[in-house]
This record gives C-alpha cells, sequence and structure tokens, in this order.
C-alpha cells in the first residue's frame, strides 16, 4: 500500500486517535494549571471525535449516525469548556491562583 | 478502497490520466494535515507559556477538521473549525487573560505522576489503542447511503430529535450557570 493512499485506511484515523488521546493523558497529568488541564482535556475529545467519524466512514450502515454524534460531542465540549472556564475564573477570584497544588482546601 | 474523497476534493479534475495525479495530490494533502495535528497537540500539551498551547491546539484542530473533510463529513469539518477554533480556543485564551497571570505561574515537576511515569502512562494507553486497532478486524457492513447534509438534518429532527432538544436544553443551562459562577463576586 502505497504512503499516498493512507487517507482510505482506517488503521490511520485509530492510529492518529490513539496519539491524540495519549498526548491529552500526558498533557492532563503534567500540567500545573488549571486551564492547561482543560486544554489537554480538548485534546482527548478531539481523539474521541476523529474515532466516531473514522468507525462512521469505514464501518458503519448510516454514515449520518457518526456525524450526528460527533456534533453532540461538540455541543457537549462547548458547554463542558464555558463552564469549566467560569470555574477557572471564580477559583481565581478566590484564591488569586489556578495552580492545582495551591488550591488543597479540601485536601485530608 | 473507495475514490469518493479524492473525487470531492478534487472533482474538476476528470481525465483518466489526471485521477490519478488527483488522487495523489489528496494523499500528500493529507499527510501534511497528519504531520499538522500531531505538530499542534505536542505544542498543545508541552508548551511551556499556555498561549503557545492554546495556539497549539487551535493548529491542532485546523487539522482534525481537514481529517473530518477527508472523512466525507464537509458538514462537520465546518463545525469543527467554527466551535472549536472560533469558540473554544477564543475562550480559553480569554480565561488566560483574566485568570492565569504568567509571571505567578510556577515551573517545575507538578506532583508525583509528572515527568517520565506520566511519559510511561500516556506511551502505554496510546500503544494498547494502538495495539487494539492492529488486532481487532472491523466489520464493514454496506453503506445505507451517502450522508450528505440533507440525510443529517432529517436524522437529526426525526430520529434524534429529543436528543437534540435535550442538547439545547443543557447549553443553555451552561451558558446559564456559567454566567452565574463567573459573576459571583464581581459586584464586590
Amino acid at each position: 500500500m502505497s504512503i499516498l493512499s493512507l487517507h482510505n485506511n482506517l488503521n490511520t484515523y485509530l492510529f492518529l486517535a490513539a496519539i491524540l488521546f495519549g498526548m491529552g493523558i500526558y498533557g492532563l497529568v503534567t500540567r500545573r494549571t488549571l486551564v492547561g488541564m482543560l486544554i489537554a482535556s480538548e485534546l482527548i475529545l478531539a481523539a474521541s471525535s476523529i474515532n466516531f467519524m473514522a468507525f462512521n466512514r469505514f464501518t458503519a450502515p448510516d454514515p449520518t449516525v457518526g456525524q450526528i454524534f460527533t456534533l453532540f460531542i461538540m455541543a457537549i465540549a462547548a458547554a463542558e469548556a464555558a463552564i469549566g472556564l467560569s470555574i477557572t475564573i471564580a477559583v481565581y477570584r478566590n484564591y488569586k491562583t489556578v495552580d492545582t497544588e495551591d488550591l488543597v482546601d479540601l485536601k485530608g | 478502497m473507495n475514490p469518493t474523497v479524492a473525487t470531492g476534493a478534487m472533482g474538476f479534475l476528470t481525465g483518466d490520466g489526471l485521477a490519478g495525479y488527483a488522487d495523489a495530490i489528496a494523499g500528500f494533502v493529507f499527510l501534511i494535515m497528519l504531520a499538522i495535528t500531531v505538530i499542534g497537540g505536542l505544542i498543545a500539551c508541552n508548551a511551556e507559556r499556555l498561549v503557545c498551547a492554546v495556539s497549539g491546539l487551535a493548529l491542532c484542530f485546523v487539522g482534525v477538521a481537514a481529517i473530518y473533510y477527508y472523512l466525507n463529513s464537509p458538514f462537520v469539518a465546518m463545525m469543527q473549525m467554527l466551535i472549536y477554533v472560533g469558540a473554544v480556543c477564543i475562550t480559553i485564551a480569554f480565561a488566560i487573560m483574566l485568570a492565569a497571570p504568567e509571571d505567578s505561574q510556577k515551573n517545575g515537576p507538578a506532583g508525583p505522576l509528572s515527568g517520565p511515569l506520566a511519559f510511561i502512562t500516556a506511551g502505554l494507553v496510546t500503544m494498547g489503542l494502538i495495539g487494539l486497532a492492529v488486532n481487532t478486524t472491523f466489520a464493514v457492513l454496506p453503506k445505507l447511503n451517502m450522508g450528505g447534509v440533507k440525510l443529517i438534518g432529517a436524522e437529526l429532527l426525526t430520529s434524534y430529535s429529543m436528543v437534540f432538544e435535550l442538547v439545547s436544553i443543557v447549553l443553555l443551562i451552561a451558558i446559564i450557570g456559567s454566567l452565574v459562577i463567573a459573576r459571583h463576586g464581581r459586584s464586590k
């Protein structure tokens, strides 16, 4: 199989989604601030959307279902980003920091 | 397997010899978009400054939109550009300006899990997913339709109308809730 026909192969998309998912997990673990963790979680959501769309294109009998599901993922991700960022701003108002190590009021 | 992507992207080239060239160009552009996605993701999860991370995230989302286009879904690609690149990245940039001053940012590892252990964790998850993708044979079912925008609209308002309304309510509640949370303490 030629390298120029990679876009007609299901595994290409699955590999890309796996790599994006791994990068999202890496960012989620290593980031110090809440905003950085939110950016990493967006990467994870993009990876799951790519998986849905790839299976939708290559294996599913009805190609509209995966697209509709991806649209719903986008809507939920937008809501999640809005809520997460407003929580971040509220945390910054109360603590004057968004560093995860300084937010230890609930630590046992 | 299915040449519709090439004809969708390069529909103006209709000759026999040109179709091969169009396919090759489509494959080449796909490789570039793949590289853009991976590089953007690397910037998003590794950049020291959060502004650079958001720029990397936007780059990654542009690549993902191009990949949706290659997956026969130009409508979802457009929504990706509108919602993610246009709205989510801008919102995160605003949050960085409002709540994450660069000068008070600490450096160094963020806990016991960061550093090499985080790299090993993410690498194991990636390897597991790739192994799962390689070792599984997926049953390919025959297509019922081509999945155009018209069909998406019809399905969205018939079979999935309940989910559609619920997502609308969730978005409304998210808007009101985020306004209430972010407004608290502002009047003082």
